[in-house]
């Protein structure tokens, strides 16, 4: 065709990136990857070799060495080797070296992103301008951190060894976001790269290599399913970091609840991206291209389920399709290609797949006309509306170019809508009304919201989910928390497995002129005191075997009842932090109305120490009054005009096992900091001295604390724990005793995969306040939600 | 069936296609959208729901803006095609207050002959005739430019109505756009006060651009908003959508004069504008960036811009312009680049 000819179709043409550098690249290793082990190249111990494809022709790329157990073992150790001299090295040494991965990220920054676009086939405009600056990005950020770790942690270390999953959609990437906070923390790391995508850290490896970074350090090994499982299950792991399917998300909790692993999650989503009428709708639709048809829809924050305001659905509908028209498919390689290849044959299949369904459930299935590739792994971009939330398509991820439509009529309507869903990763917002943007964000069940914006990333801000979106943030100073732990609490002895009950010995009364009344101990559910649904009691019996007393034996029913009553009184999350600490100081004041009395009750078991377990439990409940109005958030600040508010909020219900020592101060130390922050609480107290909760709710009940916000229910722990884990509606499990106790706290959990905190069966000296309270308790009785506001006019 | 298109308004005095013959309609329709035929502007009432439901996100508009350079591109003969149709859609300008009957016979000779002769055969595009759109110029050089362009096709424009801040009484503006109009300039780019637009006065502003429509009669009205001067976009979009209610054959941005001209957000929100105005009423307007624009990169930005927002059928001199003095020359380096595969001096290439 001539330029003549050319002037008067007016159409784009050919625009190729030159793959020449990265094709050499691979030829220089032969086409063949070892796996990257302690500074070195080394040669799987078996198992071989298996294919990478370009999923753009569906040609092989190169073969790549599939991880054996011994691998991985091999690939530990070296880490475990390299770990004393790297903790060793001074915050600012570490900070040198993240400096010089941030910089060898710039220099070999086209390359990367070429062959990220041969082995993922993401088109290469993305690879090229959004993953791999991120990246640099990601190792910049993380070396300031790595040079301020003392000032800024005083108190914490690094977990140890961390090995870390990662998926194929953002390879290099997610990369960078397990590595950058792992390093600058201190830790040595592991790490397994998606099997469709290795390449890119195989790369990174020889730019490890580049920067001299110590052997061991960084281990990649390569390898599909079984690699993973291998290395989640290695012993001499120490945190266990992933990102992926909410599937394997659960598989991996389970497999880990035996040991002592720190786990963070970054799992599947089905974000909402709403629609109000007062929108820049032209500006919505484009925030649409950037949530749904980035990266062919294979993102986990994808705004895949779009929620339109009644009066403008159909302009809106009317401006996505012409929208959709101008999107082009083709070869990833190509700089003005929107639309580039499925990762694999496999999940083209399940695109399709869902597509069905959708339809079955009757969608109306809407592709504009376009040409498509004839090889390699396509599916074109895809509006299903008069989607219902009942469909497939509405509730399950699809991680394909697929966007599900559905209406709303109230902003009110909006939020029950976006919020019904068993995810929470991410979510937008449009709307040129500030306060309706805002009040919507503040009431969504995401740990990110983009208001006026879509998938918008940055290092200093965290990226993470609420509910089975997983938990744990990337990025920012929230996620740099999840490598680090206190060094008091990295080297707390454990605990003595729990004792057997204590011999019944004989009631003594003392001298008593008549007999006393008798004290019946309650439950204490919705504010009120009740009986068991079991209708049996407890015996309780001092360390000498003298009986105190009998305990209502609680149930699964009454943990329902609670649970029921926790949920309901979640407005106790929305009363000002200002009125949770009057409420908190008032239970002082209650409480030392009682001082003498409950002391006295508590010398028992307490012994001489009663006393001051309720001074100090006086002095605890002062300290979260304190702290409920100033565990403030943060402003991020991204590179670009744009506030990121990053706002703590509370986690929901928190079904909390006391630890059974220290029966006033331990429930104190847990429960306060839980209702300061918003939560409400089901809480087991003490099985050694379970008549606490008697004197606890007379506390409760003259200290203005709304009904349900704090319920007990006494009982045998391990039961109540089992219950309180498997529930569904409780969306963080505290569990404080033994090891056996904490494997079980986590093996329960995996239902709804709610956040789990244990004491991982060490010991905590709930008398020494650098243990017992402080900011590490309100980390975990909060979650980050990051509220992006791009601003301007 | 105003759902059916996506249409938000109702306008009344908007025309259906139904309205119309099948016939009637094509051999009347100037440009299409998403298949559907445009007629020329005939403006329509004041619509002062629409104007005051405009929404603009700035920051979203400028990170469209910023992404969409980086999103398409054009290489090689397509490259040389797009800029060959960058030039075929140029108002090639001179105003400037040491303008001469001299100077603006240079700038005509330019304009039919705007790439060399001997690059024109290395890409063998002869049989396109290249040439720009339109000269455009003060009143005073209207009939030395008509002279030096006739027979040519190439159109002359006159900047008009106080140009370049409008502030003149309005009889004399309208006096001014008469004059122009009977001294035979087929093109005429009016602006608007901008007053009107701050002081939110939608019914002045409206009415001021239908009094210029009239004194226009059959010659062409560009509508310069003097986006620059305005500085929001919301104010941008605005005043587009009342620009093109009065009946503006072209809005175009500004008149080259402002702080800051022609940016690719203003673009946006314009062409964005102009769809909605389409869908709405069945009738296009044009549209003309002016100012700033001096690369040839630039203009491929602009093209590929009014390719995605707008359709292809914007992309001809009927419907799209650049105001442009500077960019000629680049363009031709970067032609003759193309021709010989070496770069260009513009020494090599005869100045306007």
């Amino acid at each position: 065709m001539s330029i003549a000819e050319k002037f008067l179709t007016m159409e784009y043409g050919p625009a190729p990136e030159d793959p020449k550098e990265a094709l050499a690249w691979l030829d220089r290793h032969q086409r063949r990857f070892r796996h990257f082990i302690n500074g070195g190249w080394q040669e799987p111990a078996a198992g071989g070799y298996f294919d990478s494809v370009d999923p753009s022709t569906g040609e092989k790329i190169a073969g790549i060495a599939q991880g054996s157990a011994a691998d991985v073992d091999a690939a530990v150790r070296a880490a475990r080797a390299a770990l004393p001299k790297w903790q060793a090295l001074t915050p600012h040494a570490r900070a040198r070296y993240l400096y010089a991965l941030a910089r060898l990220v710039q220099k070999h920054s086209r390359r990367l992103a070429v062959l990220e676009t041969i082995d993922n086939g993401k088109p290469i405009r993305e690879s090229r301008d959004i993953d791999i600056p991120l990246v640099a990005r990601h190792f910049y950020h993380h070396a300031g951190w790595a040079q301020l770790l003392k000032q800024e942690f005083p108190g914490y270390t690094a977990c140890g060894v961390v090995g870390q999953i990662i998926p194929w959609n953002f390879p290099l990437l997610m990369l960078a976001w397990k590595i950058a906070p792992a390093l600058a923390t201190g830790n040595s790391v592991v790490l397994k790269p998606a099997e469709f995508t290795s390449l890119t850290a195989l790369a990174f490896a020889e730019i490890c290599q580049e920067a001299g970074l110590p052997a061991g350090v960084v281990n990649i090994v390569t390898g599909d399913g079984s690699t993973g499982e291998a290395l989640v299950k290695h012993s001499d792991v120490d945190k266990i970091a992933f990102t992926g399917s909410t599937e394997v998300g659960r598989a991996i909790r389970k497999a880990t609840a035996q040991s002592h692993k720190r786990l963070s999650l970054e799992l599947g989503g089905k974000s909402p991206f709403i629609v109000f009428e007062d929108s820049d709708l032209d500006s919505a639709v484009e925030g649409l291209v950037d949530g749904i048809w980035f990266n062919q829809g294979q993102v986990c924050c994808a705004g895949s389920r779009l929620l339109m305001q009644e009066s403008i659905a159909e302009p809106l509908m009317a401006r996505i399709r012409t929208r959709m028209s101008t999107l082009r498919a083709g070869p990833p390689l190509d700089k003005a290609i929107d639309i580039g290849a499925i990762i694999a044959r496999v999940q083209l299949d399940r695109i399709q797949h869902l597509v069905d369904q959708g339809i079955a459930d009757g969608a109306t299935c809407w592709q504009p006309p376009m040409v498509m590739p004839t090889k390699g792994f396509y599916f074109p971009p895809t509006l299903l509306s008069n989607v219902h939330p009942t469909s497939v398509v509405a509730q399950q991820e699809i991680f394909g170019p697929v966007l599900a439509a559905m209406t709303f009529r109230t902003p009110r309507e909006a939020v029950e809508l976006a919020n019904n869903t068993a995810y929470g990763l991410a979510a937008c917002v449009w709307s040129e009304s500030v306060n309706v943007a805002l009040h919507v964000a503040a009431q969504l069940k995401a740990g990110v919201v983009w208001v006026n914006c879509t998938n918008l990333f940055d290092a200093s801000c965290g990226f993470g989910g609420y509910r089975e979106s997983g938990y744990g943030r990337e990025g920012g100073r929230e996620g740099l928390l999840e490598y680090l732990e206190p060094v008091w609490f990295k080297r707390a002895p454990s605990l003595p497995p729990a004792a057997a009950a204590s011999k019944p010995g004989p009631t003594v009364h003392g001298e008593l002129v008549s007999p006393p009344i008798d004290r019946t101990v309650k439950l204490y559910v919705g504010g009120k005191q009740t009986r068991p649904d079991s209708g049996y009691s407890m015996e309780v019996r001092a360390a000498d075997g003298r009986l105190l007393g009998e305990a209502p034996l609680g149930n699964r029913k009454d943990i329902r009842n609670a649970v029921e009553a926790a949920r309901k009184a979640e407005g106790w999350s929305k009363t000002t932090a200002h009125n949770r600490a009057q409420v908190l100081y008032y239970i002082a004041e209650n409480l030392s109305q009682r001082r003498e009395e409950i002391a006295g009750r508590l010398t028992a078991v307490a012994g001489d120490k009663a006393t001051a377990e309720v001074d100090l439990g006086i002095e605890r409940i002062f300290s979260y009054a304190a702290w409920a109005d100033k565990f403030d958030g943060t402003v991020h600040n991204p590179p670009f005009r744009n506030i990121t508010i990053a706002m703590h909020e509370s986690i929901g219900t928190v079904g909390i096992v006391c630890p059974t020592e220290a029966p006033l101060l331990g429930f104190l130390s847990l429960v306060m900091p839980a209702i300061a922050a918003g939560n409400t609480v089901i809480a087991v107290p003490s099985e050694t001295y379970p008549l606490i909760a008697g004197e606890l709710y007379q506390v409760f009940e003259t200290s203005d604390l709304p009904g349900g916000v704090v319920n007990i229910v006494t009982g045998n722990a391990s039961d109540l724990l089992k219950v309180l884990a498997e529930h569904d509606d409780v969306d963080a499990i505290w569990c404080f005793g033994d090891e056996t106790r904490a494997a079980a706290a986590k093996a329960y959990s995996v239902g709804n995969l709610k956040q789990v905190w244990t004491n991982e069966g060490r010991q905590i000296d709930w008398f020494d306040v650098q243990q017992g309270e402080g900011r590490w308790f309100l980390e975990h009785s909060t979650q980050v939600k990051n509220i992006w506001v791009p601003y301007g006019e | 069936m105003a759902v059916e298109h996506g249409r938000r308004y109702g306008v009344a005095g908007s025309l259906d296609e139904g309205t119309f013959s099948a016939d009637f309609q094509a051999s009347h329709a100037i440009a299409s959208l998403s298949g559907r035929l445009l007629r020329p502007n005939c403006g329509i009432p004041l619509n002062l729901d629409w104007v005051r439901e405009v929404r603009v996100n700035t920051s979203a508009v400028e990170r469209r803006a910023q992404t969409h350079t980086a999103r398409r591109t054009v290489k090689k003969e397509w490259q040389a095609a797009w800029l060959l149709r960058a030039i075929s859609c140029m108002d090639l300008t001179t105003l400037s207050g040491d303008d001469t009957d001299e100077r603006v016979r240079r700038l005509c000779a330019k304009a039919r002959q705007p790439v060399q002769y001997e690059i024109v055969q290395r890409l063998g595009i002869g049989e396109l005739n290249i040439k720009v759109a339109a000269v455009c110029v003060y009143h005073a050089f209207v009939e030395t430019a008509l002279r030096a362009l006739e027979g040519s096709g190439v159109r002359v424009a006159a900047v008009s109505t106080g140009f370049p801040t409008g502030l003149s009484p309005l009889q004399e503006r309208v006096a001014e756009i008469r004059r122009s109009v009977e001294t035979g300039a087929q093109e005429i780019d009016v602006v608007i006060t901008r007053a009107h637009v701050f002081g939110g006065k939608w019914q002045e502003l409206y009415d001021e651009i239908a009094t210029f429509k009239s004194a226009c009669g059959h010659a062409h009205m560009k509508v310069i908003l003097g986006t620059g001067d305005l500085v929001t976009l919301r104010n941008v979009g605005r005043a587009s959508v009342v620009a093109m209610m009065a009946g503006a054959d072209f809005i175009k941005t500004s008149t080259g004069k402002e702080p800051t001209n022609a940016t690719l957000p203003v673009g946006l929100v314009m062409t964005r504008a102009i769809r909605e105005y389409a869908n709405e009423t069945g009738m296009a307007v044009g549209f003309k960036p002016a100012g700033g624009i001096r690369t040839a990169k630039q203009s491929l930005e602009w093209l590929a811009l009014i390719k995605e927002e707008l359709g292809p059928s914007w992309l001809r001199a009927e419907m799209f312009r650049f105001g442009a003095s500077g960019m000629l020359g680049d363009i031709e380096r970067q032609l003759e680049h193309h021709a010989t595969g070496r770069y260009s001096a513009d020494y090599r290439h005869p100045i306007a």
